[in-house]
């Protein structure tokens, strides 16, 4: 016990240090309230709805910076939503691209065409778009975009083994010939951006998406924001905004849409639950141990005599 | 049994002798047996059935059914059905293999052969080709085909002798014999087929003592009973052949009949268990009621909003029938925490247990090569908690030898101390040279070991031999010479056999005997001496005496008998020797011995004359003969000269005082229910010290009646309260005085100071088992500390374990050796048989049998609490691990909407039970132990836990199911809280659906894993192979699924690729899994410090001990053997039948062939009819206790 705590408490302590040094901005840019900027989008008649919020980061954020959209009240965890999938379908299997699996149903398919993607969590994919862009003094109106990186942000895994295009010459329309796009979805599949090795399903937005959430809050990652160099932090505090396209509803299940920066640190994003748990563990471990041997001390020669009685 | 047609009852069956046509009509069913239960065909759907019959296949079946309708199916189908077709085809190959045993013992009995009068010719049948109604033809030494009335035999007057070992277990022979009319038929072949007398008789019935017919023959009808039956089973002896009818065939006969069904055994725990089964699903039901509600409640309030993204089913459009699906898929889901691996495992361990019993060597008789064996792989652990063991006594407690320990001639005690081996062996040495040269007829067996006796006899010491002579010439004993020339006795109680065995080692050897002489061998020169009259045993008498005259022309009466009847009609002259002898009785009886006074008397010629007179006439009187008869026989037994007294141990069994000590010292109560005579039943009682000397008291119940019965319990049990304030009073002890007002307060539930024993015979039995009776009895019964049972029927042995069984709610245990323990082995929880002497019927119908009876100790005390022990640790750790594994489940359904997602992976569901925590648990539930078997025998007082069930109850389940939800609480509520809005060290996400459902099986394993590891108190090899193998197992098959192969093989069943990689580098992970193994460990670790430090249970103290034993090893000390007080206790005990002495007399049993040597001539035939009148008159005159007697023996 005096083990555990001895090593527990350091390790809390470590722990909570370290996620309080992560430094973490959280924007909700759900437009409930009739203040927000995007209150207006709410309403679905205007399309394209754009938006923009503005935030001020008070401290630099050093090191590589993550850009991650968060939803509330969103179960990605549903049963049928979870397995509202066909894995073999997005892993590019032809037959299984014209003809998905029954667990798609009813975004199996529409029209008489097979839906490619197909499913519940693909027709449901995010498909809001934010830009950061630093407002970089009070004299200099026109602000800087900054430089989002789309690709690295999903699993080598998923990208390289799990999520592949289906096999075939030609552009990647050619190859999903002969089906059709989700009923939410606003352009195909092979539109989802221009570069061919991050189109179709190996789309990493779209990779992102399809790794279902284990709680119905969640984060997801949306694009990194590189490192310049060691001089300039990555994002210097200042004026910022963002600028959202809305499409994506979430009003009509009270769910919430957020904005989220942050940097990583050795054990991952800002979390003190896990620091203050060791804190707490260790901490009974320890006073538990000191109640146990001043018990033991206490009751050693009793039993002591038991033994000697008993034999 | 399967021939059991739709017939109706039988009321009366008519059988016609040589007619098989008029036999059929009645369809009565032939000799073939069946015990088989299916045959190829029948096989699949008759097992399947009874397969799913079991409660936990059915459900497992239900469940697989839930799971194929895809609207409610929340786990593939793989789950469940693997396990179940496992466990299934386990036991279809288990059963098959059975049966085909059963088919080849009924084969191999149908096609025994046996001679059978057909068409006037003997030919050899099949068993099962014999019919009701044929005649078949017996030879020595064979088995009976069916059940026969004896027509004739090669005895004279149609006498046949029988064993019935396997019927009741009772080697000694039988007599039964034929109608005087059938008896003349002989062995004429054309008079046999020309027979044809028809028997009506009564239906087939399980009655082994009692049949009831009538023969019409010749337009004569002639009533027939039990003594013209042979039972299928018994087996021929001593007679060259006999011929009988079949009455009885096949399933019909009494030996079938009484075969009845094995009930199916369930251990305590099994039906605990069923209860908790049920319990559990009761809360499963509550789980998915409440989840079902929950989901109702979210689909009306969260997901009907969310349809944007989450469809809704045409048919889940209602949030009430969405709730009602997802109730059903909850229960799939929940369904784990009994999982089908639970009983699976039960049976596998339960199968461990008993190979350790098979294999245990210090259960190994070398003596028979036997080792024990447990039959039913089933009841293990219920020997753990045995309260009450019932114990027959002949072959169980005794070795059902006897053998001559001591005597006492003209005051002089011969046969001193031969306890000690070492100087057993020296004598046995000696004995050699003591035995008189050429005393060939000297049976090895004897172990008579004072050779003082011998010289004795050598010198010459008129007393002693008139002591030998004695024993020589007054028994009822008959002497055969076998192929070899060996003389062999036939003996009709065994002690009588002790005694002529040990005249004849003394160098008075009993030859033979005719119906008026009996020839002796006296120190090499044959005497031979006329038998003038022969006053037969009886139970009042307790005596015997036989009237001889010697060469010399003596007359002389030898009587023999218990010393207080014997005592009373000594001579004056003998006074002197009365005391000392009387003083010798004392010490023998002391010693557990059973005694017999032995005294004879000069008879002058005239007096014996005229007393032999008046004995004719008395005899030849028609009313009130017996008394006149007895009163003469009175008459001539007194004025006897005291010769000694003999003592005769029944030999018990090696280590039974041990044995019941320390049984006792465990708190089981041992009853003995013996067949046997109160006095020896009671004497054997004081010689395993069931019975002590500083016992308060004995209660002896012996009523008639149920009044007087009745009165006599109540007695008892009010002195037994009076006698215990009266013995308080005297006594100072204040603290005994507070228990008695505790027992004052509490009547009902009294512990009684002291000790007390009741012994009760079969007789007041009867009547105590009625209803109103039976509680008193039971009352007082448990309040005493022995209770001996004597005089008691197989039947009265089932009643008495019933009684306890059912009343006192104890887990009884009973063992015996003979076929008349059959009943009582089956009634009780746990049947042990003994594998001695007595055929092994007993062995047969027993879940568990040895050679000795000292087993039994080993048997409870360690392997039966070991089993209990580990039993009630795996049902604890099984339902600890699986609340834990699936309630996570519970948690997570608030999480996910109440849609009855999992947690973890499918394969892992499927796995966890079958693969990764299956082993662990399985070494531990086969190999732990607390205390090594040596600290078990020595501590009798260990296996109080096991009586009190303590180890696993309904409130230990609750702890175990509180630990298990603690445990899933952690498991998921720190991973949530670590993920709740987290990123991985990469900046990639980690609270994706996945990864959380890898670290928190991650977590489980290893949870359940340190668990065990905790648990197990005993570590072998395996142990530590199957923990560490789990978890090596664990994650090998984790990458294995994750890697990319199998993905890429099977993309839609392997959607977990890649993950193992991702999680299991994250430190945060890591972190993760280390705080939730700590936290649901530590609670654990810390509440069994604290119970070892403040309530030592007496196994840690003895696992203390142990360990500091392994360091230095103190020299054992030795309990010290219980030394019994001396008292004086008539110990007269004959197991003996009274009429012999009319056989002997009468000459009927004497053999035609083997021609006594002095006088071959055979009785004229007029005899023969009064022998059967007396034998007549005897049956009805001494019916009370003469059909006691049978019933016993039967």
């Amino acid at each position: 016990f005096f083990i555990v705590g001895l090593i527990f408490i350091p390790i809390g302590i470590g722990i909570f240090v370290t996620s309080n040094n992560i430094r973490e901005i959280e924007i909700d840019y759900t437009g409930t309230e009739p203040s927000s900027p995007c209150n207006k989008c709410l309403s679905p008649d205007v399309t394209p709805c754009v938006c923009t919020i503005n935030f001020t980061l008070e401290k630099a954020f050093e090191g590589n910076v993550f850009m991650y959209y968060g939803l509330s009240n969103f179960y990605q965890n549903h049963r049928r939503y979870v397995k509202s999938r066909d894995d073999s379908q997005l892993n590019g299997d032809s037959s299984a691209l014209l003809n998905p699996s029954k667990e798609c149903e009813p975004y199996r398919r529409n029209e008489d065409l097979p839906v490619a993607p197909c499913g519940a969590i693909a027709n449901s994919m995010f498909n809001d778009t934010l830009e950061l862009f630093l407002i970089a003094n009070e004299s200099d109106p026109t602000p800087t975009p900054i430089r989002l990186i789309k690709k690295g942000i999903a699993w080598w895994t998923d990208k390289h083994v799990k999520f592949r295009n289906p096999p075939g010459e030609g552009t990647l329309e050619e190859r999903f010939k002969g089906t059709t796009k989700p009923i939410n979805w606003l352009k195909p599949v092979y539109m989802l951006d221009s570069e061919e090795d991050n189109n179709g399903f190996i789309n990493e937005d779209f990779i992102v998406w399809m790794r279902t959430a284990a709680l119905p809050t969640f984060r997801k990652l949306y694009r990194l924001i590189e490192r310049k160099n060691d001089l300039h932090p990555t994002l210097p505090a200042g004026q910022y905004y963002l600028n959202i396209t809305y499409n994506y509803p979430v009003h009509s299940f009270d769910g919430r849409k957020r904005m989220i920066l942050t940097t990583v640190s050795w054990m991952g994003g800002k979390n003190p639950f896990l620091g203050i748990a060791y804190i707490t563990v260790g901490s009974i471990a320890f006073l538990v141990g000191v109640v146990l041997l001043v018990i033991n001390h206490k009751y050693r020669s009793t039993s002591n005599t038991a033994d000697t009685v008993a034999f | 049994m399967p021939c059991w047609k739709e017939k109706p009852p039988e009321v009366e069956r008519t059988v016609k002798a040589n007619d098989r046509e008029y036999n059929e009509k009645f369809q009565y069913a032939d000799n073939r047996i069946h015990t088989s239960k299916y045959n190829i065909i029948t096989f699949l759907p008759i097992n399947l059935f009874e397969q799913f019959q079991r409660v936990a296949n059915a459900y497992f079946l239900f469940l697989l059914i839930l799971q194929l309708i895809p609207e409610i199916s929340s786990l593939t189908w793989f789950t469940t059905i693997v396990p179940l077709v496992l466990v299934i085809t386990m036991t279809a190959v288990k059963d098959a293999t059975d049966d085909y045993f059963r088919h080849k013992s009924d084969n191999q009995v149908n096609n025994r052969q046996s001679e059978v009068l057909i068409d006037g010719k003997l030919q050899n049948e099949k068993w099962m080709n014999v019919k009701v109604g044929d005649i078949i033809k017996l030879e020595n030494n064979q088995f009976v085909a069916a059940d026969l009335l004896l027509l004739s035999s090669s005895e004279p007057h149609g006498l046949c002798y029988i064993e019935t070992a396997e019927l009741d277990g009772e080697t000694n022979l039988k007599v039964r014999h034929a109608l005087s009319v059938t008896s003349e038929l002989g062995a004429d072949i054309s008079r046999l087929a020309r027979f044809d007398g028809t028997v009506v008789c009564e239906a087939p019935n399980n009655k082994l003592d009692k049949f009831t017919g009538v023969l019409s023959w010749k337009d004569s009808k002639h009533s027939l009973n039990n003594q013209k039956i042979i039972l299928r089973g018994c087996v021929l002896r001593n007679t060259g052949w006999c011929f009988g009818m079949v009455i009885f065939a096949g399933p019909d006969t009494k030996l079938m009949q009484n075969s009845g069904k094995t009930k199916f055994k369930r251990t305590s725990i099994d039906r605990l268990m069923n209860t908790l089964v049920l319990w559990i699903f009761g809360f499963l039901v509550c789980l998915g009621i409440i989840l079902a509600i929950g989901n109702s409640i979210w689909e009306n309030q969260v997901g009907g909003h969310f349809r944007t993204f989450l469809f809704w089913n045409e048919e889940e459009k209602n949030s009430v029938f969405s709730g009602f699906l997802t109730f059903w898929s909850y229960i799939i889901i929940l369904n784990t925490v009994v999982p089908i691996s639970l009983y699976v495992s039960m049976e596998v361990i339960r199968l461990g247990h008993s190979y350790f019993i098979n294999w245990d060597r210090k259960m190994y008789y070398t003596g028979k090569a036997a080792p024990a064996e447990a039959r039913t792989t089933t009841l293990n652990e219920e020997l753990g908690q045995i309260e009450y063991v019932f114990s027959d006594k002949t072959g169980t407690l005794t070795q059902n030898i006897m053998t001559f320990k001591k005597c006492s001639v003209n005051g002089r005690i011969y046969g001193e101390i031969c306890d000690d081996p070492v100087h057993k062996k020296v004598i046995t040495k000696e004995k050699e040279a003591v035995r008189f040269s050429g005393q060939a007829p000297a049976e090895g067996s004897f172990e008579f070991c004072d050779h003082s006796l011998m010289e004795s006899v050598k010198l010459g010491d008129a007393k002693v031999h008139e002591f030998f002579r004695l024993l020589a010439l007054c028994h009822t004993v008959m002497s055969e010479e076998d192929h070899s020339g060996k003389l062999i006795y036939q003996v009709q109680s065994p002690d009588e056999g002790a005694l002529v065995t040990a005249a004849r080692n003394c160098g008075f050897i009993f030859k033979s005997r005719t119906p008026e002489t009996i020839t002796i061998e006296e120190m090499g020169t044959l005497v031979t001496y006329q038998l003038l009259a022969f006053l037969d045993f009886n139970n009042i008498r307790k005596r015997m005496s036989v009237i001889v005259r010697n060469p010399a022309g003596q007359i002389k009466l030898y009587s023999k008998g218990a010393d207080t009847i014997l005592f009373e009609r000594l001579h004056p002259s003998s006074e002197a020797l009365l005391s000392v002898t009387s003083d010798h009785l004392s010490e023998f009886a002391g010693e557990g011995l059973r005694t017999l006074a032995i005294a004879y008397r000069d008879l002058d010629e005239k007096y014996f004359r005229e007393w032999h007179q008046m004995l004719q006439t008395a005899s030849a009187a028609t009313h009130e003969r017996d008394d006149r008869v007895s009163g003469l026989y009175e008459e001539i037994e007194r004025d006897l000269t005291l010769l000694g007294a003999t003592a005769i141990e029944d030999k018990l069994q090696e280590g039974v005082i041990e044995t019941i000590a320390s049984l006792s010292v465990a708190n089981i109560k041992i009853w003995v229910l013996t067949g046997d005579k109160q006095e020896t039943a009671i004497n054997i009682g004081y010689a395993c010290t069931l019975l002590t000397e500083d016992m308060n008291d004995v209660f002896v119940i012996a009523g008639n009646t149920v009044g007087e019965v009745r009165e006599e319990l109540r007695k008892a049990k009010g002195s037994l309260f009076g006698q215990n304030s009266s013995v308080l009073s005297g006594h100072a002890a204040c603290e005994k005085q507070q228990q008695l007002e505790l027992v004052s307060v509490g009547e009902d539930t009294v512990t009684v100071t002291g000790d007390y024993a009741l012994v009760i015979n079969g007789h007041s039995l009867a009547h105590a088992l009625e209803s109103d009776v039976k509680n008193d009895l039971l009352e007082l019964a448990c309040l005493c500390k022995a209770v001996i049972c004597c005089r008691v029927t197989p039947l009265q042995k089932a009643q008495v374990v019933e009684l306890v069984r059912k009343r006192r709610n104890a887990v009884t245990l009973a063992i015996g050796d003979g076929a008349n323990d059959v009943s009582m082995i089956k009634t009780a929880h746990i049947g042990v048989g003994i594998s001695g002497q007595e055929g092994l019927q007993a062995v047969l119908a027993s879940d568990y049998s040895f050679a000795q009876f000292r087993y039994l100790q080993r048997l409870l005390l360690v392997h039966g609490r070991w089993s209990y022990f580990r039993m009630c640790k795996f049902l604890c750790y099984f339902f600890y691990k699986n609340f834990a594994f699936t309630l996570v489940h519970f948690w997570f359904g608030f999480f996910c909407g109440f849609s009855a997602q999992t947690v973890y992976d499918q394969w892992f569901v499927t796995l966890f039970n079958i693969v990764y925590t299956s082993l662990p648990v399985l070494a531990m539930g086969i190999f732990d132990q607390d205390v090594s078997d040596q600290n078990s025998m020595d501590c009798p007082q260990l296996y109080e836990p096991g009586q009190l069930n303590l180890l696993f109850n309904k409130r230990k389940f609750f702890i175990c199911v509180a630990h298990g939800i603690y445990t899933s609480l952690a498991l998921f509520f720190i991973p949530y809280g670590a993920f709740y809005s987290t990123a991985g060290e990469d900046g990639q996400h980690v609270a994706d659906y996945q990864s959380f459902a890898v670290t928190m099986a991650t977590s489980l394993v290893i949870v359940v894993s340190v668990q065990i590891a905790l648990d197990t108190s005993y570590w072998t090899v395996i142990n530590h192979v199957f923990i560490w193998g789990s978890i090596a197992t664990y994650f090998s098959i984790l990458f294995t699924m994750h890697s990319n192969g199998i993905f890429e093989m099977f993309p839609s069943q392997f959607p977990f690729v890649g993950n193992v990689w991702h999680s299991l580098t994250q430190k945060c992970v890591w972190l993760v899994i280390l705080l939730t193994t700590v936290a649901s460990i530590m609670p654990v670790v810390a509440f069994r410090f604290l119970k070892m430090d403040l309530h030592p249970a007496l196994t840690d103290q003895i696992r203390r001990w142990q360990k500091a034993q392994k360091k230095a090893r103190p020299v054992r000390r030795r309990r010290p053997q219980p030394r019994r007080s001396s008292s004086r206790r008539s110990g007269y005990a004959f197991a003996h039948q009274e009429g012999y002495g009319e056989l002997i007399t009468s000459g009927k049993n004497m053999r035609a062939k083997n021609p006594p040597p002095t006088s071959g001539l055979e009785k004229p035939l007029f005899n023969s009819t009064s022998w059967l009148e007396n034998l007549c008159k005897k049956t009805t005159d001494t019916l009370s206790s003469f059909s006691q007697e049978k019933t016993v023996k039967l």
